[in-house]
Formats: C-alpha cells, sequence, structure tokens
C-alpha cells in the first residue's frame, strides 16, 4: 500500500478516536468508584461502581424532566409531522394559486425572524407561558423539511395521481391513500430529524417555562452539569464528586441518541442528500 | 383541492408573522404593543455609541470568520480524504462515527468540553502538562477563547457537514476518473482535475450560506460554553440580547440589536446570492 493510502489511514483512525474520545472519558468517569482521582486519560474505569447513576435517576427532576421530554417529542413530532406534509403537498401541486408567493413567503422565514424579544412578548400574549404548547407551537411548520418533502413530492410521477383522479378519488383520498404510502423514507427522516430536534431542544424551556417540574430533561441536565447541584437534596454530600455526577448526568441526556443513532443514521442521510440534490 | 392548503395557510400564516409583523412594532412597547410611543432610532443611536456594541460586533464576526476560514474547507476536505478509501467497511464506519457528535446537544457537550478541557483535571491539560507546558484556561482565558470556539464547533459539525459533500463525489462519472488514468493521471491529477470542479457547484451553494451567514452566530454553543470571565473575546451578538433583553428586561433595546442583526444577515444574504449569480452559473434562485 502507497504512502498516501497509509497515511489517510492512519489519519481516519485518529480522526474516529478524536470523534469518540470524549464519550469515552465520560463513561469512564460516570462509572468509576468514589474518590478516583481525576488526574489521567480515563481509558479504564478504576472499579465499576453505579451509584452515580443510581442518584441521578433517582433525583426527582430527571423524572419529570424526562417525562416532559417525551411529552414534547410525542406532541411535537406528530404535529408539525401532520401540517408539514399537509403543507408540502398543496405546496407541490404545479396548479395551485400563489403557489410561488406562498413558498416565497415561508422560505423567508428561514432567513429572517422579528428576533427573540419579540418572539417571547408573541409567546407571552398567547397565553403560553409555562405551558407545553410554547415548547410546540412556535416551531409548528420545519420549514427546511417541510421543502424537502415538498420537493419529494414534486418528484413522485404524476400519473399515479391522475390514475387516481380517472377512478374519482378526491385530494384527501390521494393524499393519504396513494402519496403517503409511497412517501415511507422522506417521511421517517422528517420523524427523525424532529424527534431530534425535540429531544434535544432547551432554550425554550428555559425561557419559556416557569414551574421546575415541567421543565425538559435537558435542561434539567444542563442545571446539574453547570451548577454542580442537584437543587433540594444535595447527595453531594455523600463523596460522589461533582464530576462524577455531571458524567453520569450527560450519558443520561446522550444515550436515547446514541441507542437510535446507527439504526437511523441512513434515513437521515438519505433525507439531506434528497433535499440537497434537488433543490 | 385547494381546501387542504388553505387551511394550513392559516395556520402557518400566523407562524411567519410573529416574526415579520412583530418585528415592526418593537419599537414601541413599554407598555402592550400597540400603546407604546414611538421611540424611532433612538434605540438604534443607544446601540452605535454603547462601547460594547464594537466589542460584541467584532466578536461576532472575528469567530464568524475564524468558523468560515477553518471551519468551511474541513468538511470538504474530510469528504476528499475519505472517498480516497477503497475499503468501504472503514468508509462506512468512519462517517458513522463523524456524524455522531452533530446529534448531541450543546447542553451535553458544553458540560463535555468543560470537563476536558479544565485546567486542572482534564485530560487535554493532562497531555498538555506533560509536554512540559502550563496549562491552558480554553474556556476561560480571552486570548484561547475564540480559538476553542471554532475547534469544538468543527468537532461537531465536520461529519455533519461532509455528507453534502460526499453527495456530491458520489455524483461525479466515473468513466472520467478511467480516462484521466489511461492519460498517466496519478490520484493527485484526479483530484485536482476532475473531483474538486465537479464539486464547485455545491461548495459554491454551500459557501454562499456561509459567507451570507457570517453575522449569525451559534447561541447554543457559546451559551454553553462561556462565562463572564470570557465576554470579552466572546460575547456576540445573540447573548448579548439575551442578557440585555431576557435578563436584563430592555425590551425594546435588546430587539434593536436583533433586529439589526437579522436585517444585515438578510442583506448579505441577498447580495452574495447576487455575487454568486454574476460570476457562476449558481445561485440559489
Amino acid at each position: 500500500m502507497d504512502t498516501f493510502t497509509f497515511l489517510n489511514l492512519t489519519f481516519m483512525l485518529f480522526f474516529s478516536l478524536v470523534m469518540v474520545y470524549p464519550f469515552v472519558y465520560l463513561f469512564v468517569v460516570s462509572v468509576s468508584v468514589n474518590g478516583t482521582v481525576l488526574s489521567n486519560l480515563m481509558l479504564n474505569p478504576k472499579g465499576i461502581s453505579l451509584d452515580s447513576y443510581q442518584t441521578i435517576l433517582g433525583f426527582k427532576f430527571i423524572k419529570t424532566g424526562f417525562y416532559s421530554s417525551v411529552q414534547r417529542v410525542l406532541l411535537g413530532t406528530s404535529i408539525s409531522l401532520v401540517v408539514c406534509t399537509l403543507t408540502a403537498y398543496a405546496l407541490s401541486k404545479k396548479m395551485m394559486p400563489f403557489r410561488t408567493l406562498l413558498t416565497m413567503f415561508m422560505v423567508f422565514t428561514m432567513f429572517f425572524n422579528g428576533g427573540l424579544i419579540p418572539s417571547y412578548l408573541l409567546i407571552t400574549n398567547l397565553g403560553l407561558i409555562d405551558s407545553i404548547w410554547s415548547l410546540v407551537v412556535p416551531t409548528l411548520v420545519p420549514t427546511f423539511s417541510m421543502l424537502i418533502m415538498r420537493n419529494y413530492f414534486m418528484s413522485l410521477p404524476i400519473d399515479l395521481e391522475e390514475s387516481a383522479k380517472i377512478d374519482g378519488a378526491g385530494d384527501w383520498r390521494i393524499l393519504f391513500q396513494v402519496i403517503v404510502p409511497l412517501s415511507k423514507p422522506i417521511i421517517a427522516t422528517v420523524v427523525l430529524w424532529e424527534m431530534v430536534y425535540h429531544w434535544n431542544a432547551w432554550f425554550d424551556s428555559m425561557i419559556y417555562i416557569r414551574s421546575a417540574d415541567k421543565q425538559v430533561l435537558q435542561l434539567v441536565m444542563r442545571n446539574i452539569v453547570l451548577s454542580g447541584q442537584l437543587n433540594d437534596n444535595t447527595f453531594i454530600a455523600n463523596a460522589l464528586t461533582p464530576e462524577k455526577l455531571k458524567a453520569a448526568t450527560i450519558m443520561i441526556a446522550t444515550v436515547p441518541i446514541i441507542c437510535i443513532y446507527p439504526f437511523l443514521q441512513k434515513y437521515f442521510i438519505k433525507g439531506i442528500i434528497m433535499g440537497s440534490l434537488k433543490g | 383541492m385547494l381546501i387542504p392548503a388553505v387551511i394550513y395557510y392559516v395556520v402557518i400564516h400566523y407562524y411567519p408573522m410573529y416574526g415579520a409583523q412583530i418585528a415592526f412594532k418593537d419599537f414601541r412597547f413599554n407598555l402592550g404593543i400597540g400603546g407604546s410611543p414611538w421611540v424611532g432610532l433612538k434605540h438604534f443611536e443607544e446601540l452605535f455609541s454603547a462601547p460594547s456594541f464594537r466589542q460584541i460586533l467584532t466578536n461576532t464576526l472575528l469567530i464568524s470568520f475564524y468558523k468560515l476560514i477553518f471551519g468551511f474547507p474541513a468538511p470538504i476536505i474530510f469528504a476528499l480524504l475519505l472517498n480516497e478509501v477503497l475499503q468501504s467497511k472503514v468508509k462506512k464506519i468512519v462517517q458513522t462515527i463523524s456524524y455522531l457528535p452533530h446529534f448531541i446537544s450543546w447542553v451535553v457537550l458544553g458540560g463535555v468540553f468543560i470537563q476536558l478541557l479544565s485546567p486542572t483535571s482534564g485530560p487535554v491539560n493532562l497531555v498538555i502538562n506533560f509536554l512540559g507546558i502550563e496549562s491552558i484556561y480554553f474556556l476561560g482565558d480571552n486570548s484561547w477563547f475564540r480559538g476553542t470556539l471554532v475547534w469544538t464547533s468543527i468537532w461537531k459539525g465536520i461529519g455533519w457537514g461532509s455528507i453534502i459533500y460526499f453527495a456530491a463525489l458520489a455524483g461525479v462519472d466515473t468513466s472520467l476518473y478511467e480516462a484521466a488514468s489511461i492519460d498517466g493521471a496519478n490520484r493527485f491529477h484526479k483530484m485536482i482535475y476532475i473531483t474538486i470542479p465537479s464539486m464547485v457547484p455545491v461548495i459554491t451553494i454551500m459557501l454562499i450560506f456561509a459567507v451570507a451567514g457570517v453575522i449569525n452566530d451559534d447561541f447554543d454553543q457559546i451559551f454553553n460554553l462561556y462565562s463572564s470571565a470570557v465576554y470579552q473575546s466572546g460575547d456576540v451578538i445573540s447573548t448579548y440580547v439575551y442578557r440585555k433583553g431576557l435578563v436584563g428586561s430592555e425590551f425594546s433595546y435588546a430587539t434593536a440589536v436583533g433586529l439589526f442583526k437579522n436585517i444585515i444577515g438578510f442583506v448579505l444574504i441577498i447580495l452574495t446570492n447576487q455575487i454568486a449569480k454574476k460570476y457562476s452559473e449558481y445561485s440559489l434562485w
């Protein structure tokens, strides 16, 4: 094998290690026995102990956070998916009046918006503060995903719809019985994008949600990691080092993503490719 | 036929409206949006004369420029290099690993990097100390903070960013490579004369987005990594708006700042698109 290939492969190996190392490190820290000094590269845990996980998982706000996050993921994803599909389908029809105008209208919002303060005021005025709707409604239509869906619909052969029409099907039927079954890859992609977005979102929860027991998991995580405390009962008294707890917290926040990731990443990628090459 | 669209047009009509309409009413609220007096451009005057404004604008632009110079080519180079790997299993595995950081939120990554880069207990500084150099306060030292922002964002984004380039690479006609081999071209010739030119359309579009986005900043990243110690080098427009606006309740002023940023961003994207149209055949619209 020639020099270049050798160097390239070495580089790729090094690269992969760099990508993966932060997670390995934290995992090791989170399972190490108490009192281990954090003074090395942490590649092997010095004894395994799961007490940091027990502590964290027993913490009340982790449970409520998890519940809020799941609630938001389910609600947000399902509603956004339905609205997105309907809009994308409508905009994919060439005979749709005002089509270009409407499309530009929606795309415009990708480049320009009122800003943080006006959005905050709007949510306040709508009375959505401290409600789960404040997390779901602002991103009701995922514009980018909608565009990709629209492009996908546009690429489906028109004869399918025409033959359905000849058979007497109306628009809604065509949508649900012809188009949707054919669009499984793109729907899967959009669903996954939405789920990841909602799972990771934390800032809106921070500014719109007041009650501590309605905060989403990522925000609860953030509070733990940054302040090093678990609010009311500070378990830190039991000689569990803060770093260990933080590491366990981070692991818990990341694990769901890492779990579904290998199985679903091909859908994510397909979606991007489909969207970018056509759009 | 129109009904689905019309119903959802109304629902979605509201969605951009809250962005666009409120933006123009923002100048006049102290008590309620409609009833507040017009203050015209007062907030903008205040904005431009504030000494801290220079600082945040500089930070925003500098950080974006650094990210552009280092972060824009990174995924391209990565895609080119990985494309040369012939063992497809290795290629797939490396690719999969490379996308992973993109899906982790900055909340989590903030915690990760705060620990990893810690001057006292972090492994990075451990290695640095081992080499005989004093600990570096990556996240606490103004002279290191911007660099840290750039490199951590590359770490997070290189894999995901390379997807588009991989897609472009996959679309290159393989017979071109064969013909080049016959003519005696080596790997590098092929890259320079075939691969890169065929990626030009994609690169142009990505570059348009990147340059137009120079006034934008990654609030998520900076908010999770910064602290008052590094405001001098790391405070950018959106973090400033957040602190002044939501924390400090200076609503109208913060909105003016935010609007300033949005308008510039908007103008930039139109400009860069025009330039791209003029000099090449590729543009956004």
